[in-house]
């Protein structure tokens, strides 16, 4: 399978007055064609400025965004106009993403207007009423505005517009944080047909593991601007290595009363991430701690296992 | 069904809002008891109701637009809603007290936190100054944050803080009964464990009967002793916690475990409801599901949301049980 895209050492840190804000802080991953990696993490910890920059929505401060093999980072004007065609974004909130003066209809063609997709009115006619067949929005609702609509619907328009251009990579930055369980659920299963008719690969960013697990072929756990583990689905929730994964893990509440599990209370709040002190992220809330050298070296991000990546010290020797 | 030592029971209470564009059914017949140091979840979407029912209770619905149209709240034996207002605000923060979704607005950001505390306790309990900020401390040590911070503002404190002190203050009276309104929404999984397992420590600790409001039926399951499942101001099924898990009777009910991503399984399919929320002025007849229910027929659109009980006190309101109860 070929790699869609690929990152390395991607850095962004934001100045700030008490000092350098590192959002971002050395990450590396691949994702597959036609595959999601899911990433996790609580807020503040960079998952959402991880997907800006692998889109240039903001500049990243040191690294590469290899797309199709090629360094996006060094793309020029017409380059990047080209590769926003192909990679596209849904946003988190349905009620502040989309115009509040544009109807459904205007804002579907919009993308399709400003790149000449169509060459006459009723191809432009007929293209966005089959994207709003292939997200589920009934004809009727063309002339309606965003405000006259739920936010599942919203979500749908989101979703239109990010299809427009035909893309082959979407990042989805908390597609259904918003939305009502039952509502989720339609979103969830929607992106999954897209996925498998149009070959979309996906980075979906999300703070529910549940909702995590169910998209993704990766998942990728966040924790103050790094990656601290990462695998496939089915490994990194049976078998987490990192004691940050674990007590997540733990920590989710389950809807089922059969299951049974150790639970990890993790004491203290996630540290500000300015200016932060070397050695591990994690240091200061880990429950294991493995000695002076996680309070000085920064862990390396090691495959423990074929697929299966730890940053953590612990974790490494045993 | 109804003895005398239930802590709270309510009976048919029902609210609605009188809008210019119509009347908002907010809660509707709503029935449930409560003994001491047991909590009940009510669980449902944007616009169930759960909000209005945990107002309601505290009498805090805003007349107009809000009217309690029936209904009793009886606590400690005693119909709250005959109580006059200056009774009913003895009451509140003393005897029956909540804890909000948002602890970011829900404290005064001018005050320190300690005195926000001290506040409820100089307001209900006799009480001199002195002691009610030492008591204050108190309680701040019993939710783990230090004496040290006692002066500080709500601003310099994380979400997951400032949650606790929201508990401080609902707990500064020892309550018997507090309403927890989405209690942990707001926070992040790691602070949400702390926050419920602090909350399960002092239940437990105190003797405290509560009100868990949320939509997530995960922390019902681990916070619960009993579900009430709310849909379009309707309470559609109410069971002890373990008959609801085990055996959802209502099709929302059953719909709402489909849509929920099971992370105890690799490869689960979600069988969401089909279908949006009905407009709240403009509710079909009958059952207000059945515009998204798989098993609709054309009697639920008169279906009178009789309830029937299917054994061990596990109601449900839907047509396909009518008749079938014990």
């Amino acid at each position: 399978m070929s790699v869609m895209l690929e990152v390395k050492d991607l850095k962004k840190y934001f100045k700030t007055k008490r000092g350098s804000l590192h959002a971002v802080d050395g990450l590396n991953f691949k994702i597959n064609q036609g595959e999601t990696l899911g990433l996790v993490g609580e807020s503040g910890c960079g998952k959402s400025t991880t997907g800006r920059v692998v889109l240039r929505l903001l500049e990243a401060t040191g690294g590469e965004v290899l797309f199709e093999g090629k360094n996006i980072l060094d793309y020029k004007k017409q380059e990047m106009r080209k590769f926003r065609e192909n990679a596209q974004i849904v946003f988190q909130d349905p009620f502040a993403s989309l115009n509040p003066r544009m109807s459904v209809f205007e804002i579907i063609s919009e993308p399709l207007i400003i790149n000449k997709k169509a060459e006459s009115k009723e191809e432009l006619n007929k293209k966005v009423l089959s994207l709003m067949d292939m997200v589920g929005l009934a004809e009727r609702l063309r002339s309606t505005y965003p405000h006259e609509l739920d936010g599942g619907r919203r979500q749908r328009i989101g979703i239109a517009r990010a299809l427009a251009l035909n893309p082959s990579f979407i990042v989805q930055d908390e597609p259904v944080s918003a939305l009502d369980v039952s509502i989720q659920a339609q979103i969830l299963n929607l992106m999954d047909e897209l996925q498998k008719e149009l070959k979309l690969t996906y980075l979906f960013i999300s703070h529910d593991l549940g909702v995590i697990k169910h998209v993704s072929d990766n998942v990728a756990v966040m924790y103050l601007g790094k990656i601290v583990e990462m695998a496939d689905y089915k490994t990194l929730f049976a078998d987490p290595r990192h004691p940050y994964t674990k007590a997540l893990l733990s920590a989710i509440p389950v809807p089922n009363l059969d299951y049974q599990r150790e639970r990890i209370i993790l004491e203290g709040d996630v540290p500000s991430p300015i200016n932060p002190p070397p050695g591990c992220r994690f240091y200061g809330r880990c429950f294991v701690k493995h000695g002076d050298v996680c309070q000085n070296m920064d862990p390396e991000f090691k495959e423990v296992t074929p697929g299966h990546f730890v940053a953590c010290h612990g974790c490494h020797n045993a | 069904m109804a003895t005398a030592n239930h802590l709270l029971e309510v009976n048919d209470l029902t609210i609605h809002f009188l809008l210019e564009d119509g009347v908002v059914k907010a809660v509707n017949d709503l029935s449930f008891t409560l003994n001491a140091g047991e909590t009940i979840g009510i669980v449902g979407e944007t616009g169930a109701g759960k909000t209005t029912t945990a107002l309601g209770l505290m009498r805090l619905v805003q007349s107009p637009p809000g009217l309690v149209v029936k209904g009793e709240i009886n606590f400690e034996g005693q119909n709250l809603l005959d109580l006059s207002e200056n009774d009913m605000r003895k009451v509140r923060g003393n005897k029956i007290s909540m804890i909000f979704q948002d602890p970011m607005t829900s404290l005064n950001p001018v005050m320190p936190v300690r005195d926000q505390i001290a506040e409820v306790i100089l307001l209900h309990q006799n009480m001199s100054a002195k002691e009610a900020i030492v008591k204050a401390e108190e309680m701040l040590n019993l939710v783990g944050i230090r004496k040290e911070r006692s002066k500080e503002y709500p601003h310099q404190f994380s979400g997951g803080m400032r949650q606790r002190v929201g508990i401080a203050i609902a707990l500064a009276c020892n309550p018997t009964l507090l309403i927890a309104d989405e209690p942990t929404t707001a926070l992040d999984v790691t602070i949400q464990a702390q926050v419920l397992e602090l909350m399960k420590q002092l239940k437990q600790d105190l003797n405290t009967s509560m009100i868990m409001i949320t939509h997530d039926l995960g922390i019902v399951a681990d916070i619960c002793d009993k579900v009430a499942i709310m849909y379009a101001g309707t309470v559609v099924e109410l069971a002890d916690k373990v008959d609801l898990f085990k055996n959802p009777k209502h099709p929302y009910t059953v719909g709402l475990f489909g849509s929920i991503p099971d992370i105890t399984n690799d490869d689960d399919e979600l069988k969401p409801i089909k279908g949006a929320m009905p407009d709240p002025t403009d509710l079909p007849s009958g059952c207000p599901f059945r515009t998204r229910c798989d098993h609709v027929r054309d009697a639920c659109a008169a279906f009178n949301m009789q309830k029937t009980d299917v054994g061990n006190g596990h109601y449900v309101k839907c047509i396909l049980f009518e008749g079938k109860g014990v």
